[in-house]
């Protein structure tokens, strides 16, 4: 009796031993998104394929990418950590990482190559904006505007600066309920270049400029906050146009079959990728690793864009985007990296909205309060 | 017996031992005259001999525990579930030991600085901020302080996230040349040897030989680096060098989970090494490693040594160091604690001359606190006036009858909040039900549809629905005990219907009137979701930018100020009510 179990014990040892990789990952994982159609493009394109490799995992979700920092923060300070993998904005990961909340990632050891061989760190390339942040796609904020209601004799609407001018374009706009992109977008089509918008927005006349702008429209405004919003305002035909993420913009158009059409004209580029979370026990940290070498190769990302319509991050993965996993329709034209949409285009300016959010804000809110 | 505190059903029921204890008290008073039941003179005793007083308290002590006992999970669940964390986030909104911990030598030398001078900090500061900033870095814990510092003085956020990368020019300046004289200077190992205890030199040595001949016989080897000590003596030659090293060391062990073994210095070690050398006679020091620091000692005294200047290199990282408003902002907020979050929140902001008022353009919270008085009185006197009657209908009706109105009142509770408010959206909106009827019927023409969501309208008739139930109820339940023979007792003796309602009925309903409002001004004071929804920008309560600061500023100090103050505007409020109404006129139920 003794020596059986003697026995199995030593053999227990040794399977533990020879697998040690294996044993070593923690069999569950929480990962945080946005929810909605990205989180589900997330879910179909590699987290439901990795779940079929590894039939013994478990996967939560957490849809609190919105309140990330905050809530990154708040574990921090209580010293428990429940997240693995956080899907969050670049500027969000610049915060976090600069905070010491998120960890470093080393992109050639942690990830996968390209197909031909190029290091993860190359294949990535500029996108790579912080040191723990893996970019998965790059999005655009830019206009979506209901076809069917351009005036008779009026071409569409083709220049972004379109939303500031009532007369040729009557009805209401929909825009964020926040400074960013809105303050670019006034001090542009007020007649700033486009190379001097920041500096021109750092000062307080720039602001005060940016903002005598926007009050030429302000009455005809729906302030939105969240992103569905705008494409149901726009569906719902209660905007003529309204900013929104490009990906909600093509549910409406091809998903929905809405008469919206888009505005590529000085869409903001931006970010959204992972973090891992500092602190992490050794078990979790190597199944999110070994979670992130599948899920940011290069396939996986272009495979997402089967879902959602976000250009992916990685160079090689562009030439791999595919057709829409349902409507079977090219998805390349509807990116906003494609040269097509990317005409004029605008890179979300992370730096300058770190110092000047506060200041700005605080200003922008409190000329919406105002009558 | 009538000195209990308090007044309702009890004290006519059945003797409490209070009763009892005032009764003994009582007697106890009455000097001389023998009570009755007992012999002696002298206090009233007990059946064991105590006197009855103290056996009569010690009966009411274990009564009171008891009753203690039983509320204590209760108790405790809400201290530690409810009190503790809003006390801590209160807490919040005047603590500001952010700066203090992370800049404890600059504060400390700020203080002899005067802001008013005009004239920037001289080079002591500088020193003590290169340490605290880079100590800072390190540790990852200097944007926190600048995005701290940045809610009072913009751009601070940056310079703190560059300086955190710049200062190690300083120390490198050192490094380069240390390193061009003797590599060893750059390697982990010889820092080790000259600040290091021999012990623990050897101990690390033959720790890696053992490593080494384990990986040769390709043995797993899983003993820890043996612990790094610093040697007593070193301080006395190099003080500065030892006291950084040690700072360094130890955050190797602790933070990096690593050994300065294997870890060369920070560049501010070489800074140090650099003073030290250049203030100090290290001529006489014969331990480990003596050769390489008297080389250094005399390249540090050469006319080629190149320094650092501090202050310049301040200025190459970031000219805004060289901005009187950085340092004074620092200085202004180095307290541990602080009345700058409660000044934001009332629009006010710290300035040399003492607090004043923000830029008009920036001024917010003062006219979001009025806003949210106003729409949640807005929002109660329309539930009033529209819980009245169907109130009233409720107590009237026969019972069958009224219950199923009931189940209609309570239909909206048992709906999720967010379904009502997004169905208020499709109501209300310019291509929404009301107005397409409207269209339909031709009563509003179709270029001209109403406006009724996105603005206080839309909160306003949302957050009525919504609230609506919170107010039907209490008055329910006390307009269903108002005997119906008053009125008609009214009617008989000549009054006319208005003034049978006016004079007997309307009175007696009043205190479920104040118990509905006091519900309903309360929560519609605090309410978030239903004003983020409809309520567009002129619609939005002093929630929506508590939310904002907490989510996506991170501002958690003005949160909590303006939480406090929303607080505080609360308990007020009630307070008023009660001196003005009572609240003993308040009730729940019959």
């Amino acid at each position: 009796m003794k020596l059986t179990k003697t026995l199995l014990a030593s053999t227990a040892l040794t399977v533990a031993a020879a697998g040690v990789s294996a044993q070593e990952m923690s069999k569950d994982m929480t990962i945080v998104s946005w929810g909605g159609a990205y989180q589900n493009s997330q879910l179909k394109a590699y987290v439901e394929p990795y779940l079929e490799m590894h039939p013994d995992v478990s996967v939560a979700w957490d849809e609190s990418s919105a309140e990330a920092v905050a809530k990154l923060r708040a574990m921090n300070e209580a010293g428990n950590i429940t997240w693995d993998l956080v899907d969050v904005t670049a500027a969000s990961a610049i915060r976090l990482c600069d905070e010491g909340l998120a960890m470093e990632i080393d992109f050639d050891d942690t990830l996968a190559e390209a197909p031909d061989g190029t290091g993860a760190e190359d294949d990535f390339g500029d996108l790579i904006v912080s040191d723990c942040f893996i970019p998965q796609i790059v999005y655009s904020t830019t206009f979506g505007y209901r076809s069917d209601m351009v005036p008779e004799g009026v071409e569409p609407p083709s220049d972004v600066c379109a939303v500031f001018d009532l007369e040729t374009y009557p009805g209401k706009r929909a825009l964020e309920k926040r400074p960013l992109n809105n303050m670019e977008w006034a001090l542009y089509c007020d007649g700033v270049a486009k190379d001097e918008i920041y500096d021109v927005l750092e000062t307080d006349e720039g602001q005060d400029r940016a903002l005598a702008k926007l009050d030429t429209i302000k009455d005809q405004v729906v302030w939105w906050s969240a992103g569905a919003d705008t494409p149901q305002l726009l569906a719902d035909g209660e905007v003529f146009m309204g900013s929104t993420y490009n990906g909600r913009l093509f549910s409406v158009i091809e998903e929905q079959d809405q008469p919206v059409a888009m505005l590529w004209d000085m869409q903001v580029f931006d970010l959204d990728g992972w973090i891992v979370p500092e602190g992490l026990s050794d078990e979790a940290l190597a199944r999110v690793k070994d979670f992130l070498y599948f899920a940011t190769d290069t396939q996986r990302l272009a495979d997402q864009a089967k879902y959602i319509s976000y250009g992916p991050a990685r160079e090689s993965s562009a030439p791999m985007v595919s057709q829409h996993a349902e409507l079977g329709i090219d998805m390349a034209p509807h990116m906003p990296t494609d040269p097509a949409n990317a005409g004029n285009t605008l890179l979300y300016n992370y730096e300058f909205w770190a110092d000047y959010r506060d200041d700005i804000d605080a200003k922008f809110q409190s000329w919406l309060a105002q009558n | 017996m009538s000195t209990l505190k308090g007044s309702g059903p009890q004290t006519s029921d059945a003797p409490t031992p209070e009763d009892a204890f005032h009764e003994a008290a009582a007697l106890d008073a009455r000097e001389g005259e023998p009570p009755h039941g007992s012999g002696n003179d002298g206090p009233v005793l007990a059946a064991d001999g105590t006197p009855l007083k103290r056996s009569l308290a010690r009966a009411l002590r274990a009564q009171k525990m008891r009753a203690l006992a039983l509320i204590a999970p209760l108790l405790i669940f809400v201290l530690l579930t409810f009190i503790a964390p809003i006390a801590d986030m209160l807490f919040r909104s005047v603590e500001n030991q952010i700066v203090r911990d992370t800049l404890p030598r600059t504060v400390e030398a700020l203080a002899d600085w005067d802001d008013t001078s005009g004239e920037l900090p001289d080079n002591a500061v500088f020193d003590a901020a290169y340490t605290d900033i880079f100590l800072a870095a390190e540790y990852k814990i200097h944007t926190r302080l600048g995005s701290r510092l940045n809610y009072e003085l913009t751009g601070v956020s940056s310079l703190f996230r560059k300086s955190g990368r710049g200062l190690d020019d300083i120390g490198e300046v050192y490094l380069d040349q240390l390193e061009d004289l003797d590599e060893n200077w750059d390697e982990a190992l010889p820092w080790a040897e000259l600040m290091g205890t021999a012990d623990s030199v050897a101990a690390y040595k033959a720790w890696v030989e053992a490593e080494d001949k384990a990986r040769e016989n390709d043995e797993d080897f899983n003993d820890p680096i043996p612990a790094f000590e610093m040697r007593d003596g070193i301080a006395d030659v190099l003080p500065r060098t030892a006291e950084m090293y040690s700072r360094f060391a130890e955050f190797v062990r602790v933070e990096d989970e690593d050994s300065p073994f294997e870890e060369e210095p920070w560049t501010i070690v070489l800074t140090r090494l650099y003073e030290d050398l250049r203030d100090g006679d290290v001529s006489s020091y014969d331990g480990p490693r003596a050769e390489m620091l008297k080389a250094a000692d005399e390249l540090v005294d050469s006319p080629d040594f190149q320094t650092a200047d501090l202050k310049s290199t301040f200025e190459e990282i970031d000219e805004d160091w060289m901005d009187l408003a950085v340092w004074r902002t620092i200085k202004t907020y180095s307290p541990a604690y602080t009345s700058g979050y409660f000044l934001n929140a009332v629009d006010m902001q710290k300035t040399p001359d003492g607090p004043a008022l923000r830029d008009e353009d920036e001024r917010i919270y003062g006219l979001l606190f009025k806003r949210t008085m106003f729409m949640s009185l807005v929002i109660t006197f329309s539930c009033i006036a529209l819980a009245y009657p169907v109130a009233y209908l409720l107590s009237t009706l026969p019972m069958r009858t009224a219950n199923l109105l009931m189940i209609l009142v309570l239909l909206p509770f048992w709906t999720s909040l967010l379904v009502r408010t997004s169905a208020w959206k499709v109501m209300l909106q310019q291509q929404g039900v009301i107005n397409d009827v409207l269209v339909w019927l031709g009563l509003v023409d179709d270029a001209a549809r109403l406006v009724m969501i996105n603005n206080q309208l839309g909160t306003i008739i949302a957050m009525t629905h919504i609230l609506l139930p919170f107010m039907i109820l209490p008055m329910y339940s006390v307009m269903s005990t108002i005997p119906p023979t008053y009125v008609r007792a009214a009617k008989s003796l000549g009054a006319t219907n208005w003034t049978a309602f006016w004079r007997v009925y309307f009175p007696q309903s009043v205190p479920g009137i104040g118990a509905g409002s006091i519900l309903v001004f309360i929560l519609s004071i605090g309410y978030y979701i239903t004003p983020e929804i409809v309520g567009g920008t002129t619609g939005t309560f002093i929630s929506n930018r508590i939310a904002y600061h907490i989510s996506s500023s991170l501002n958690w100090g003005l949160a909590a100020a303006l939480g406090t103050i929303l607080l505080a505007v609360v308990l007020i409020l009630y307070w008023a009510y009660d001196r003005i109404v009572g609240i003993d006129n308040v009730k729940l139920g019959g």
